[in-house]
């Protein structure tokens, strides 16, 4: 999942095979699955831990090696909300914003991270470093209101205690309000 | 790590792992809970640390329950540096430790004693890593007796005796459902686990997948069974990592010890599962989307008839249940249908599993027989708000279901009064909101939440949902003028009845429910007070 497991990061060896050892690697799973068309999105899954998101070369690859138009493979990448077609920024964050969440301050967690990071909730580009999605449910309900920072749930979240708050936010790494350019 | 029934010492301590817990730091607690034991110098055999699933009581996490001839105890939010007293408690049987007293909880708290557990009777007993431990506890006895000694019909028989209805919020009966399936023309069958838990608020599958998911394997097997289908799905969430985690170690332990595969248990009956990961969305939690995402293809669904019974994974028909009616499954055919019938009302039987949240002071999991009142599980099993003031509304069924006001809390919980109030029993989240909540705020939020997870193939409701958060909104910023008021409802009534499926049809109920009970704020958030008096 995105939100919560920072995806592995692509092999960053500045050699001119990082991007063939990718495309064997996804090989490598589509034949696992037995190139079975219904294992599509089990293979994406897969492809996405591999590179961090889905480049246009690795969906053009698994239509090809699935034996599939690529508009299906793209039709059901762009359909998912897990699924993500541009490269992540480097940190980021999910807040709940589940109906316990919501009841116990989500949105004002939401305004906060906004604020703080100079981001818009759910721009993907965020500011450049840190980008903040929405989650509609993370199951973490007995101990909203939560939020994931890097593949790290952090919970209770004291929303009415600003400074408390604040506190929390620096913990999980994340610079303070006007740290980062806009 | 796990000890087999017969050799479980006579002191132990378990300790809830579920993901709740864990984000409390139960594995640091765990860690050092085995720390201070041997530094005690104490061995596994005198007193056992077992990992287990969900204690009940999240909201006090990490839950520990201390085991010896005196009873059990149970300890909540025990920082990891009284590690060594709470060895030392647990060790001695003695529990009146004055550093802990702030930890233990009273197991005579209704929380805990006003539960009856069935479906959660694994649920922090096993070890949910151990297929060891899930045998001793008695997991996969049923389905051996089965296959022995049933036939397919006497299962289905036993099924229909329980009056077990869907809960993953539909209510179908479902023994009628594997009759449908049973008796199709011969040919090949499936078995779905729908574990798509997606209702906000909702967290009942998660637990019972982290916590006993061989209870699990061991319903869907008896259901492939009971219809006979060879080949099965678990369909789960991808926000779960941890239940997709265990629910693949249990199925690997269960194909090696031959209780999964080709004749099982020596027997001819073979069954095959794989655990499908979904991709987030929503809409997949529908039964027709989730055959097609099991498929490899955008999870929209199509209109029914026919019914997946009749045709679904691939044209065959297809059992689709959701994780706690499989998970009730193996009771019954344990204990008896009538057993489980003579628990519950006349039209809903059974127990229900409720994930109990929001602005209430006992937050987590709760199991009670249908037709408990709404007023006892949130008052008196969830002690209310925390500060003491009223509980405004409560709210059932996620984004499919709506607010119940506090009137109308004497409400026995079960299928049909739910669904007269406007809101329905859905997979049995139960979210509590105090004074401060606004509503018209709680019907944006969940609308909003529709527009985002509608599939886009029906217009009412692609179209429908933008329409209605759009208006919500005026209400929430206080622009309204009566004229939206009108049209709110039209949409409402619209969208209701023109969707395709589930999610559009009931994607209304949360501000139709609220208008029905809260229009006083619909009406004040209106520039014209006074002119939005219902015509």
């Amino acid at each position: 999942m995105t939100a919560t497991s920072p995806a592995r990061p692509a092999a960053s060896k500045p050699s001119p095979s990082a991007e063939e050892i990718a495309s064997r690697k996804i090989a490598q799973v589509i034949r696992r699955h037995g190139a079975q068309p219904d294992a599509l999105i089990e293979v994406l899954h897969q492809v996405q831990e591999i590179h961090g998101y889905l480049p246009k070369q690795a969906l053009d690859q698994v239509a090809r090696q699935l034996r599939m138009p690529l508009s299906r493979v793209y039709g059901v990448a762009s359909f998912y909300h897990l699924f993500t077609l541009e490269p992540p920024t480097p940190h980021r964050c999910a807040v709940c914003l589940g109906t316990a969440c919501f009841v116990k301050g989500g949105a004002d967690v939401a305004a906060r991270l906004e604020q703080r990071l100079g981001v818009k909730l759910d721009d993907p580009a965020g500011n450049g470093i840190w980008a903040v999605q929405h989650v509609s449910c993370l199951g973490a309900c007995g101990q909203a209101p939560v939020l994931v920072v890097d593949g790290v749930l952090v919970t209770k979240l004291p929303i009415d205690q600003p400074e408390a708050l604040d506190a929390v936010l620096e913990s999980t790494g994340m610079p303070a309000a006007g740290a980062v350019p806009a | 790590m796990s000890s087999s029934g017969s050799t479980t010492p006579a002191r132990q301590l378990r300790c809830c792992g579920a993901s709740g817990c864990r984000s409390a730091g139960s594995e640091e607690l765990q860690a050092a809970l085995e720390a201070a034991r041997d530094a005690a110098g104490h061995t596994a055999q005198e007193l056992a640390i077992k990992p287990v699933g969900c204690l009940r009581l999240c909201g006090r996490g990490p839950l520990v329950a201390c085991d010896g001839p005196g009873g059990t105890t149970l300890y909540g939010a025990v920082p990891p540096t009284e590690a060594g007293a709470l060895i030392e408690a647990a060790r001695l049987g003695d529990h009146g430790n004055d550093t802990l007293q702030t930890s233990r909880l009273d197991p005579q708290l209704p929380f805990f004693a006003l539960q009856s557990s069935v479906v959660l009777e694994g649920c922090g007993q096993v070890d949910p890593e151990s297929i060891d431990d899930a045998i001793a506890f008695g997991t996969y006895s049923q389905l051996r007796r089965c296959l022995h000694e049933l036939t397919p019909e006497e299962v289905r028989e036993q099924v229909k005796r329980s009056g077990l209805r869907g809960r993953g919020g539909g209510g179908y009966p479902t023994g009628l459902k594997w009759d449908t399936v049973a008796l199709q023309p011969p040919g090949p069958r499936y078995v779905v686990c729908n574990a798509d838990e997606g209702d906000p608020g909702a967290f009942m599958d998660r637990s019972v997948l982290e916590s006993d998911p061989h209870r699990l394997l061991e319903g869907l097997a008896i259901a492939a069974y009971a219809v006979g289908a060879d080949r099965g799905y678990v369909y789960v969430r991808a926000e779960y990592p941890l239940a997709v985690e265990r629910l693949r170690k249990a199925l690997q332990q269960a194909r090696r010890a031959g209780l999964l595969g080709n004749g099982i248990d020596g027997t001819s009956f073979s069954l095959t599962i794989e655990v499908r990961v979904g991709a987030g969305a929503y809409v997949c939690g529908e039964e027709t989307a989730l055959l097609q995402s099991i498929q490899g293809q955008r999870g929209m669904p199509r209109p029914r008839p026919p019914y997946p019974a009749q045709s679904g994974l691939w044209g065959a028909p297809t059992l689709i249940n959701n994780v706690e009616t499989m998970a009730a499954v193996p009771v019954i055919l344990r204990e008896g249908g009538d057993w489980y019938a003579s628990m519950g009302t006349a039209g809903s039987k059974g127990t229900k599993v409720f994930a109990l949240s929001g602005a209430v002071t006992n937050t987590g999991l709760v199991e009670v027989p249908m037709g408990t009142t709404l007023r006892s599980v949130v008052e008196v099993i969830g002690g209310g708000v925390p500060d003491g003031s009223p509980i405004k509304a409560v709210q059932t069924g996620g984004p499919s279901g709506g607010c119940i006001p506090a009137e109308l809390l004497d409400t026995p919980v079960d299928y049909e009064s739910l669904m007269e109030l406007g809101s329905m029993m859905g997979s049995g989240g139960m979210v509590v909101m105090g004074e401060t909540t606004s509503m018209p705020e709680v019907a944006r939020h969940f609308m909003r939440f529709s527009v985002n997870e509608s599939c886009g193939k029906c217009v009412p409701c692609r179209a429908g949902t933008v329409q209605l958060a759009q208006l919500l909104d005026r209400f929430v910023e206080r622009r309204a003028s009566p004229a939206d008021m009108a049209k709110l409802d039209a949409l409402c009534r619209m969208v209701k009845a023109t969707s395709l499926c589930g999610l559009g049809q009931s994607a209304p109920n949360p501000v139709l429910s609220t208008l029905r009970y809260f229009r006083h704020e619909y009406e004040a958030a209106c520039r014209q007070p006074a002119l939005c008096e219902q015509p």
